[in-house]
């Protein structure tokens, strides 16, 4: 038994709110960086080359990389064998994000109630997964997610008689009614299987992976293969002005799933592919 | 082609803009996005006046991160423009001649546009730190308890924007 302060937990959520607001993960950044040199169209290279410079100011005077700095969305992988102390943990995880948006001069797009919408001024309440794992560390994964791209992610109930054609056809759908509205180049989370409510979560998960990792299972790393070669070749590209760059990686996650069902979530992210992980 | 324009965007300078050209905004702008598109249609169907001229105008939407000490403003990118689809046409019956933003717009706002004689701007969307080095000066003027949503009035220098949709409807995203 490991003893945690959510002390702690504040301090790195605070820090990590802030940290993936101004600098993305290497491997994100990297996709970018190659697609400005492979990138088939003049003035899609423009733009990639706008999006380079944009994440250079970003990191050298604090300055976010995207004025919507998300709604934050926090996965905690518990340890259980880790005994939390201080107060409670839900209100802890509410604080990191309340210290990170507000002293970090992030901004304030949270609002109280879907349909009164009064902004709630410090970005709280972030949105939190729990999962208790083995073992007696906590894993934070902070992952500000804008609303550009989120409108445009869908959830599909196919049927299991659509098969791996029907996930394909979702996929496409998904990214061609993103267009120019969710900022490509994309990043395109999908959640296959599970329940309606846990392939979107799936979805979501998958704009977390490293973008130099593939799905473990042969056929989905195929398939994740074969969908960003056809995503490319839709010419959405940078900004929606057409190209060869349309998406920097296709992540996908699986979960058996009801002998009636085939769920399908396509979360799609801009290319502000923020996430920001750290292990206490 | 490439062109740089001042504002305030009078219709001649509309009629020289077509889609796919690369322009270069300087002057006086203001931002406005969701909630202040919201009570400007309020504040008209009350008969009361909107806190800024639009005619001749262009509107950005945007919602800015807050600035540091010693910055004008946060970051400062579009946001999609079709969520202001329901509230375009009536601002551009009234004079509003451009608008910068992101992604596509619906008929009802082509139409108006054609009717209209104006112009559709996309900015480059994520692009807020970079874009926030074209405002030279930021000062809310309206709609202050709304917070980013506020309208505020932009001096910006060569502000880089791309014509998506021109007065003769020309649409870039669809071409």
């Amino acid at each position: 038994m490991r003893t945690v302060h959510t002390d702690e937990i504040i301090k790195n959520i605070k820090e990590m709110c802030i940290s993936a607001n101004l600098e993305l993960s290497e491997d994100v950044k990297n996709r970018i960086l190659e697609a400005s040199e492979n990138e088939s169209s003049e003035l899609g290279k423009k733009i990639l080359s706008q999006l380079k410079e944009n994440m250079e100011i970003a990191k050298n005077e604090s300055i976010p990389i995207c004025q919507d700095t998300g709604m934050a969305v926090v996965f905690l992988k518990i340890g259980q064998d880790v005994h939390i102390e201080g107060m409670n943990l839900e209100d802890a995880v509410n604080e990191g994000i309340r210290q990170g948006y507000t002293e970090g001069y992030l901004r304030k797009s949270v609002v109280k109630d879907p349909i009164l919408r009064e902004n709630t001024k410090d970005n709280t309440p972030g949105i939190i997964h729990y999962e208790i794992v083995s073992g007696e560390n906590i894993e934070i994964t902070v992952a500000p997610k804008g609303f550009g791209s989120e409108n445009m992610s869908k959830v599909y109930m196919l049927k299991p008689a659509d098969g791996i054609e029907g996930v394909k056809d979702a996929i496409l759908d998904a990214v061609k009614n993103a267009g120019p509205n969710a900022c490509p180049p994309f990043v395109v989370g999908v959640g296959i299987g599970g329940t309606f409510e846990k392939c979107a979560l799936m979805s979501k998960k998958a704009l977390t992976r490293n973008l130099n990792e593939h799905n473990e299972v042969e056929y989905l790393r195929d398939l994740e293969i074969e969908m960003l070669e056809k995503i490319n070749k839709l010419d959405i590209g940078p900004a929606g002005l057409h190209g060869s760059t349309t998406a920097l990686a296709v992540n996908i996650i699986a979960y058996p799933t009801h002998i009636a069902g085939l769920p399908v979530a396509v979360n799609m992210c801009c290319h502000v592919d923020r996430h920001a992980t750290r292990v206490i | 082609m490439e062109t740089y324009i001042e504002t305030p965007l009078t219709r001649e300078k509309v009629e020289n803009l077509k889609s796919g050209d690369y322009v270069y905004i300087t002057g006086t702008i203001y931002t406005a996005r969701d909630a202040a598109h919201k009570r400007m249609i309020e504040t008209l169907e009350e008969g009361k006046k909107l806190p800024l001229d639009l005619k001749d105008n262009i509107i950005y939407y945007l919602g800015p991160s807050p600035a540091r000490e010693g910055q004008v403003i946060g970051s400062a990118g579009p946001t999609t423009a079709g969520r202001m689809d329901k509230y375009t046409p009536k601002l551009l019956d009234l004079g509003l001649t451009g608008m910068i933003g992101k992604g596509r717009r619906n008929e009802a706002v082509i139409e108006s546009i054609k009717k209209n004689k104006a112009v559709y701007f996309a900015a480059i969307g994520g692009a807020g730190a970079l874009l926030s080095k074209c405002i030279k000066k930021a000062e809310v003027i309206a709609y202050d308890d709304l917070g980013t949503e506020a309208i505020r009035k932009l001096e910006v220098e060569n502000l880089p924007v791309i014509v998506i949709i021109d007065k003769e409807g020309n649409n870039l995203y669809e071409s």
